[in-house]
């Protein structure tokens, strides 16, 4: 390739990452499914396909961030990342949407149905549509929880996460006006808040297992309750990921006031991850 | 691999790797592109064994070669590997391929990436197909995963499950890497109105895929823990409802079909003009009718679920809207056919294959329509007449589109002629088999004969036996094909770099074969 | 717009090959027997009859212009390529046909979902792979099961008129009658169609869906599960016989009957020999299908009953599976669907037959005191 072509675009040599990333998946489905299946050794096959996709992950994202700083990334480079990073996100968005989409149509539509007439008076004697709800069948054999109360951790997290968003803005600006003292601290800030967040989900979820009974099997709300809850603690899991890269590279002295779209892609991640969590709080925590 | 890197700084041409580490290290766009379409036809082969198998049991009432639950593992099977194995691929395949030559790209926008959603197939094509050796064999849900029934299976349905989470991941990278291609590495002057069709249908399909993969990943997710977690998503007892699943799992699959379909009407808009040399007919409303057909695609989806009881005005919603459909589907063959009107005809391969699509997919396309209509699809629902119809739209449609554009392409992919008169033989063939297969289905379904059964009652005997027989008139055909498609590449007449008379767009302004690196200085379009 | 398209339709059947004068078509739906069914046929002849007329005028246009407008006789291309109003005019009057197909079509929805006033109501359940009916009114209540013997199927013997479409115990109803249907799953999906009643419907389990039909014509109708349902999704068929009403009152005393000395059965003691005979029918019946009439299981899908742990151990655990089954496996709760002396006589059976010896018997008594009394109660015996 030429050098007149380097000018608009970068195009990478053959890489091995991809075929890693290939096989590290064909363990972590071999071994999952044999974990799950109860299999022996299923665990080992699926630790080995982990360690062997984040190796992978730091070759194939140490690559990127060299060539970045060597320079090679030109505005035609950015404008590919800007759209493949917006396209990403939508896929997110669909993502929770079709857990949202179960929320919405087992509360609104499959639970009333299931408490009023052929239904409940053939199969489900005396069911009434409440929620939360564990459903007609545990509740008769006598199956009971409390739900999660919304103005607990619940609302500090919430807090917690809408000043993160705050503090990644605040780094932002430090980063245009390349203050790197603004950059490091907002993101160090922001970080901490995440891991916060992180362990009162954690305290959280262990207080719902040991005190209330609410648990993955608590019916369909304990089904939405966790699955949101649960994709959503891991979205923000790899964000502060995401972050602490992203303070290491601060710290390391990468990203310049003009270009530094890693930063941004990470913050954009944390402001949908934020989002969600406030569509979250009101929808799963709060409004029941 | 800083030696990767490293090596880049001197721009030279420096040695890439050779043998297997070639193909799977590779970032160019057309030795992906090459892999997906091989990927392909191997899956094509192995799916279409399965239906013959299929077929081969139903020749006569009775079970004769196969087992009911194996039976049900072909017809699963066989759904899946043709829909995600063999349909998709082959489209990604000539995305790869020509989207850049289209759009004077060098390659895709993400080359690397590009090149690990090709390589994750493989390896969910493996986790689907090894589950045959498993104990309890195969998935046996049907290519829907309904549960109930998807939760009792044994270790093949979280293969399955897991397998599905792949194809959907390699379909994301696949398309986020199209869409940004095309938004972002046109060559100057070459606006959005005035892109190939073909490359317009494949944005427009690289949303939906962005749009729906996730949702399915969602559906299978929730499969998976109501199986393995102790979750009730699917199971009233525990509040939640087995046709949230359709729902969810609809909501995906309809624009889906729409997925399978699109870049057909790409390739077949491609073509049509090249061979009656004459410009596309109404280029603009062609652009606009695919937006649609995407757009409604996303409010149709519960016409597959016109028998679980939904309330009247649900069911009159989604006919409507299903009915909809017709009208911008309606202006791509009007269209084409304005396209050949007062054209100057020719009528090599890709052109009658073209032709066969044209006329073949609007049958197809009929009796959706008919299926569209609630009360005659609470008749005919889960019937041969589903069979008929989704086969006449993805073979006679899809899977003849991609034959129309290899023969296309081919000689622009390999520098050689491809073998005329064996592929007069594999069209005359395959339409020929292909509507022996699966015009008598229609009848059948009529007449009562569910789909997904291993075995029948008597009077439905005759038109399987004719079915029967053309799938292996069909099937066997391929095999011309595949012999085509080898000796094309191996030798043969050479290609001069326009190819066909009437080509037009920048993927013939380039030598035939197209050198492994292609507008390393952009075009300008004017 | 009815009246012609009733008119038209009647025009297409005629068309419609050779079959238009006997109730048998074999290149359209089956003959309808209830108003929703003649409805449904007469909507499809409109639509097909549009659709063909679609179809000749536009690719007889293709066709022309693949006759005419080709190099090799010499036409040379136009350059046009583009024309609002033709494209107008092609948008808009596909737009207007699909409002004549819309509107006979959502006639025929409204009819169909309208289930009020029934004459009788039966809920109908779908099991893995047999039907159950309990007519609510009536208190009967039955199960329906292929009746095609396994030979036929294995081309052993010569296969029956009725091939495959047979039932050991048919619906019955009355001519006439408006009859409801509450259709729900035990297990898995399964969907309960009657092509020439013009009735189908998902049975969900959980959930309760309704349909309906009036039959017009005494005469036996046939059917079959539309819904993948496992292994044996092809093998439970439906057999609906439409009778007089005296023919009904007579069916449904006989049935009233027959339960009464079943009923009895739950409170005795037999001997074991006399539970074994009567265990095998049970289980041919009802476990054969996953189980295999050799007790053998199918590998990695049905366990082998025959050296089991579970029939060869504690009696109590052996009558708790097959009570009350294994959430999440195919393995179904029997404690809805057989009487104590039938589940006595299987459980009995199991302990004895092929490898297993275990010599002991279960009695209908135990199942009772297995049952708790509680919900599980048992079904009115068959
Ligand atoms: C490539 C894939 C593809 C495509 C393009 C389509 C296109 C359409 N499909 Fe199909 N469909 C499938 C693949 C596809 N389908 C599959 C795989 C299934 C089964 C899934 C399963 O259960 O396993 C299915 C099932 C399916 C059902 C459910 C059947 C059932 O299970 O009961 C229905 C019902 O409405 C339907 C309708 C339609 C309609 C209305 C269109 C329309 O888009 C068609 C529009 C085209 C035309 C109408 C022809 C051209 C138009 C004109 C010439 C204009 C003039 C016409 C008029 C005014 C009428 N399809
Ligand atoms: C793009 C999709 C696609 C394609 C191309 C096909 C192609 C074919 N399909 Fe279908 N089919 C589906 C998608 C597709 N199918 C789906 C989604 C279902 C529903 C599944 C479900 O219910 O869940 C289905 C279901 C289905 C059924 C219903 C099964 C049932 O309900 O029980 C049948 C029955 O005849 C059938 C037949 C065929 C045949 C004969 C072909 C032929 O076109 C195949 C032609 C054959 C070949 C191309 C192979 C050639 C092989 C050789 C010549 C042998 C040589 C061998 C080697 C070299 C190894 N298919
Ligand atoms: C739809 C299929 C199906 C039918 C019908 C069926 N079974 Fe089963 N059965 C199963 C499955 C699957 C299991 C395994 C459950 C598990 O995973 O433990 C099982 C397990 C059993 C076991 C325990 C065997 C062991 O060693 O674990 C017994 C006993 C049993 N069934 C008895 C019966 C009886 C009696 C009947 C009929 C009245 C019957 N089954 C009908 C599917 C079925
Ligand atoms: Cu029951 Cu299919
Ligand atoms: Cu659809």
């Amino acid at each position: 390739m030429s050098l007149a072509q380097t000018d608009k675009y970068y195009l990478p040599q053959p890489s091995i990452w991809p075929i890693v990333g290939s096989v590290a998946l064909l363990l972590m489905a071999v071994g999952g499914t044999m974990t799950m299946r109860e299999i022996d050794g299923g665990l080992w096959i699926l630790l080995a396909g982990l360690a062997i996709m984040f190796y992978m992950m730091f070759g194939w994202f140490g690559e990127v961030i060299r060539d970045s700083e060597a320079g090679r990334f030109n505005k035609q480079v950015d404008g590919s990342y800007r759209w493949s990073m917006s396209w990403f996100i939508f896929s997110e968005v669909m993502f929770f949407a079709a857990f949202f989409g179960a929320l919405f149509y087992t509360r609104v539509l499959s639970v009333p149905w299931l408490a009023e007439g052929d239904t409940m008076q053939q199969l489900w004697p005396a069911f009434q549509a409440t929620w939360p709800t564990a459903g007609p069948g545990l509740t008769a054999d006598g199956f009971q929880f409390t739900p999660m109360g919304a103005w607990g951790i619940p609302a500090i997290n919430t807090l917690l996460l809408l000043s993160s968003g705050v503090t990644i803005t605040w780094a932002h600006w430090g980063l245009k006006k390349d203050k790197r003292g603004q950059l490091i601290l907002g993101l160090a800030m922001t970080v901490a808040l995440g891991l916060v967040f992180l362990g009162l989900q954690i305290y959280e979820y262990i207080h719902a297992y040991e005190e209330l009974g609410l648990t993955l099997g608590a019916g369909v709300y304990g089904a939405t309750f966790f699955m949101l809850t649960g994709f959503h603690g891991f979205h923000v899991l790899v964000g502060t990921t995401m972050l602490v890269v992203m303070l290491g590279r601060s710290i390391a002295g990468h990203f310049t006031a003009e270009h530094h779209f890693a930063f941004e892609a990470v913050s954009w991640y944390w402001h949908f991850v934020d989002v969600v969590w406030v569509i979250l709080f009101v929808l799963v925590y709060w409004l029941i | 691999m800083s030696d990767a890197a490293h090596a880049h700084d001197d721009h030279g041409h420096h040695a890439h790797p050779t043998g297997i580490m070639r193909w799977l290290t590779t970032t160019n766009h057309k030795d992906i592109g090459s892999m997906y379409l091989w990927f392909a036809l191997i899956m094509l082969f192995a799916a279409g064994s399965m239906a013959l198998l299929i077929r081969a049991e139903l020749f006569q009432p009775g079970m004769q070669l196969t087992h009911p639950d194996f039976f049900n593992q072909l017809t699963t099977m066989h759904g899946l590997i043709m829909i995600f194995g063999v349909i998709m691929p082959a489209f990604s395949g000539f995305a790869n391929w020509q989207v850049p030559l289209m759009l004077g790209a060098p390659d895709m926008a993400f080359p690397r990436m590009n090149n690990w959603a090709f390589w994750i197939l493989p390896v969910a094509g493996l986790l689907l197909m090894s589950s045959f050796l498993l104990p309890g064999g195969a998935v046996a849900g049907g290519w829907t995963m309904y549960p109930p029934l998807f939760i009792q299976g044994g270790i093949s349905y979280d293969l399955t499950i897991l397998a599905v989470h792949i194809m959907g991941l390699s379909s994301i990278m696949g398309s986020i890497n199209i869409i940004t291609t095309i938004l972002n590495m046109r060559a100057p002057g070459l606006t959005l109105m005035k892109m190939p069709l073909f490359v317009w249908t494949w944005l427009i399909t690289a949303y939906l895929l962005i749009a729906t993969m996730p949702v399915l990943a969602g559906a299978v997710t929730m499969l998976l823990t109501d199986r393995n977690f102790g979750t009730h998503f699917f199971n009233a007892a525990g509040g939640g409802d087995p046709v949230m699943f359709q729902h969810i799992f609809w909501f995906f699959a309809h624009p889906e079909v729409y997925i399978l379909i699109l870049p057909a009407f790409g390739i077949v808009s491609q073509i049509i003009p090249t061979f009656a040399r004459k410009p596309l007919f109404g280029y603009a409303s062609m652009v606009y009718a695919t937006a649609s057909i995407a757009i409604l695609s996303f409010i149709v989806w519960a016409h597959h679920m016109f028998t679980v009881g939904m309330p009247a005005a649900a069911q009159l919603f989604f006919m409507f809207s299903t009915m909809l459909i017709a009208v911008p589907t309606g202006v791509k063959v009007f269209n084409w056919v304005a396209t050949m009107w007062k054209g100057s005809m020719t009528f090599e391969t890709p052109m009658l294959f073209a032709i066969a699509f044209v006329c073949l997919f609007t049958i197809g396309g009929f009796s959706g329509l008919v299926l569209a209509i609630a009360p005659v699809d609470i008749q005919l629902h889960d019937t041969y007449y589903v069979v008929a119809h989704f086969h006449y739209v993805l073979v006679s449609g899809a899977l003849f589109s991609i034959f129309a554009g290899i023969y296309y392409w081919l000689p622009k992919w390999t520098g050689h002629m491809y073998d005329e008169t064996l592929g007069k033989w594999h069209f005359w063939l395959s339409v020929i088999g292909m509507n022996i297969v699966f015009f008598p289905m229609h009848f059948l379904g009529l007449a009562g004969m569910p789909r997904r059964i291993p075995d029948y009652a008597l009077q439905f005997t005759e038109f399987n036996q004719i079915a029967t027989v053309g799938a292996f008139i069909f099937g066997f055909s391929q095999l011309i094909f595949l012999w085509v498609v080898l000796k094309a590449i191996r030798g043969g007449e050479k290609a001069t770099s326009k190819v066909w008379e009437g080509a037009e767009g920048l993927e013939w302004t380039v030598p035939s074969p197209a050198p492994y690196h292609t507008f390393e200085t952009a075009p300008v379009v004017k | 717009m009815r009246k012609t398209g009733t008119r038209l339709a009647a025009w297409a059947t005629l068309l419609s090959a050779s079959g238009a004068a006997t109730a048998d078509y074999a290149y359209n739906l089956q003959a309808p027997a209830s108003q929703i069914a003649r409805d449904v046929f007469q909507l499809h002849n409109w639509i097909m009859l549009v659709c063909l007329g679609i179809f000749i005028v536009v690719f007889g246009a293709m066709f022309y212009s693949l006759i005419k407008h080709r190099k090799s006789v010499g036409h040379k291309a136009a350059h046009f390529h583009e024309n609002t109003t033709v494209e107008v005019i092609w948008t808009v009057i596909p737009f207007v046909i699909l409002m004549g197909m819309a509107y006979p079509a959502a006639r025929v929805v409204i009819d169909m979902k309208d289930t009020s006033n029934p004459d009788m109501t039966i809920k109908i359940t779908g099991y893995q792979w047999k039907w159950g009916y309990d007519y609510l009114n009536e208190g009967v209540s039955f199960y329906s099961n292929l009746s095609t013997p396994r030979e036929q199927i294995e081309n052993t013997a010569t296969k029956g008129e009725h091939y495959l479409l047979e039932v050991d115990e048919p619906m019955v109803v009355p001519v006439g009658k408006r009859v409801r249907l509450l259709i729900t799953a035990n297990d898995v999906l399964h969907a309960w169609w009657v092509p020439a009643l013009g009735a189908k419907q998902d049975a969900i389990p959980g959930f309760i869906r309704d349909s309906w039909f009036t039959a017009d014509k005494i005469g036996t109708y046939r059917g079959q599960c539309v819904e993948l349902c496992g292994k044996d999704h092809g093998f439970m068929p439906i057999v609906v016989e439409v009778v007089s009403e005296e023919d009904y009152a007579k069916w449904v005393a006989k049935k009233k009957g027959a339960a009464d000395v079943a009923a009895t059965d739950n409170t005795r003691t037999f001997d074991t020999a006399e539970l074994i005979t009567r265990g095998q029918k049970v289980y041919e019946a009802n476990c054969a299908a996953c189980h295999q009439a050799n007790g053998m299981g199918l590998p990695g899908a049905f366990p082998a009953i025959s050296g089991s742990k579970v029939a060869t151990g504690p009696v109590e655990a052996h009558i708790d599976i097959v009570l009350n089954g294994k959430p999440g496996t195919a393995m179904a709760a029997f404690g809805g669907q057989l009487s104590d002396a039938d589940i006595a006589a299987v459980v009995t059976y199991q302990r004895n037959a092929w490898d297993n010896k275990v010599g002991d018997a279960a009695q209908p008594a135990q199942i009772a005191a297995a049952r708790g009394g509680s919900e599980a109660a048992a079904p009115a015996a068959q």
